[in-house]
């Protein structure tokens, strides 16, 4: 099992209490609908790093959520080989809709029948309001939770922590791939 | 809380003193609305701060729900090149909806900009990498939407009212003993 740096663990809220599951655990597998007649598994990306994005809905009133923010940064997500999916327990077509009208250009998974059964399997799934939490986990090339976090439901995490988890990853699979960015 | 990653430095456009006791950092987007609802409580904290306060600006275009906005990011960085860069930066956020080219050249116009070094700039996309190298900055710093602000480099997560931007910024800078260090 891949040894966990201080600092890249779990993080959540203290005054939270989640199930998210820990570094070091194996993903549980998923496949699940990324269009009606389109699905994505998740062992489809062994051998790379996966950063598995749950949020609550699709649908934000505000400019820069955090869908858009990643849709911003896949460019630098991919220097990592990284495979970013969006998960939450919207149906495809609401998915559609919005990945339509936000120029999204990675997938979007439906959770949505049975509801929520990834993002419980996660342990990231809030029943008092039938939504995914706000929930980031970046897996290494084996399928193991390599960091997670999980934030407040109404606050968007940013993606700092995800680069920092791929930047250590790097370090510890490849210390010789660029991992920085010049700016 | 996130902090910023990228000091402020001599890349960095500035409107008062940088031994203020207060620096508010923006992190923003010409075309975002609520930058601009921002922009005018920044107006106003700047006018009682006075000397007190250091404001920063920099870019995080939106560009795929934005579409003008990385180019009226480099429009204000060339008219930075020329000495203009709040000049423009005003005009672009009082004209948010008249972001296209050609009202970015009647901008440069009406600034008294050299109007070929101005048009080339923006066709070659020359302060293209300046304005990515903001918005990953941003990134790494933990930025999580428009506008997102810092004071003293830390994020500030409260509301951006002009009357709690004054009060946290006042409040900041009675805590700052001696020059801002970012």
């Amino acid at each position: 099992m891949q040894s966990t740096p201080a600092g890249l663990q779990t993080q959540q809220p203290r005054a939270q209490r989640h199930s998210a599951l820990p570094p070091g655990t194996l993903a549980p597998d998923f496949t699940l609908h990324t269009t009606p007649d389109q699905t994505v598994s998740l062992h489809d990306f062994l051998g790379q790093p996966v950063i598995l994005v749950f949020y609550p809905a699709d649908w934000s009133p505000v400019c820069g959520d955090e869908m858009t923010l990643f849709n911003e940064v896949l460019p630098e997500l991919h220097r990592y080989q990284g495979i970013m999916l969006g998960i939450s327990v919207d149906g495809v077509w609401c998915h559609l809709a919005f990945a339509q009208d936000h120029k999204l250009r990675f997938p979007l998974l439906s959770d949505f029948e049975p509801k929520g059964k990834v993002a419980r399997d996660y342990g990231v799934y809030r029943p008092q309001d039938g939504t995914s939490e706000r929930a980031l986990f970046v897996l290494d090339a084996e399928g193991k939770i390599y960091w997670s976090y999980v934030s407040p439901v109404g606050v968007n995490p940013g993606v700092d922590g995800v680069l920092k988890a791929l930047d250590s990853l790097a370090s510890l699979t490849s210390p010789s791939v660029e991992t920085s960015f010049s700016t | 809380m996130s902090q910023l990653t990228i000091p402020v430095g001599s890349g960095d456009h500035v409107m008062g003193p940088l031994t203020a006791p207060v620096t508010l950092l923006e992190y923003g987007d010409y075309e975002c609305p609520f930058c601009g609802a921002a922009y005018a409580n920044v107006r106003s904290v700047q006018q009682q701060l006075g000397d007190r306060l250091c404001f920063v600006f920099r870019h995080f275009p939106l560009t795929t729900i934005h579409p003008r906005a990385e180019h009226a990011s480099e429009a204000a960085e060339a008219a930075g090149a020329q000495g203009k860069f709040w000049e423009m930066h005003n005009l672009l956020f009082a004209n948010q909806k008249a972001l296209d080219e050609a009202h970015l050249l009647q901008y440069a116009g009406s600034l008294g900009l050299n109007p070929p070094q101005f048009e080339g700039d923006l066709l070659n996309h020359t302060f293209a990498e300046k304005v990515r190298g903001d918005f990953l900055g941003g990134i790494r710093s933990g930025v999580n939407g428009t506008p997102t602000f810092y004071i003293n480099g830390q994020r500030h997560d409260g509301s951006y009212s002009a009357e709690t931007l004054l009060a946290v910024l006042e409040r900041a800078a009675s805590l700052r003993q001696g020059p801002a260090a970012l």
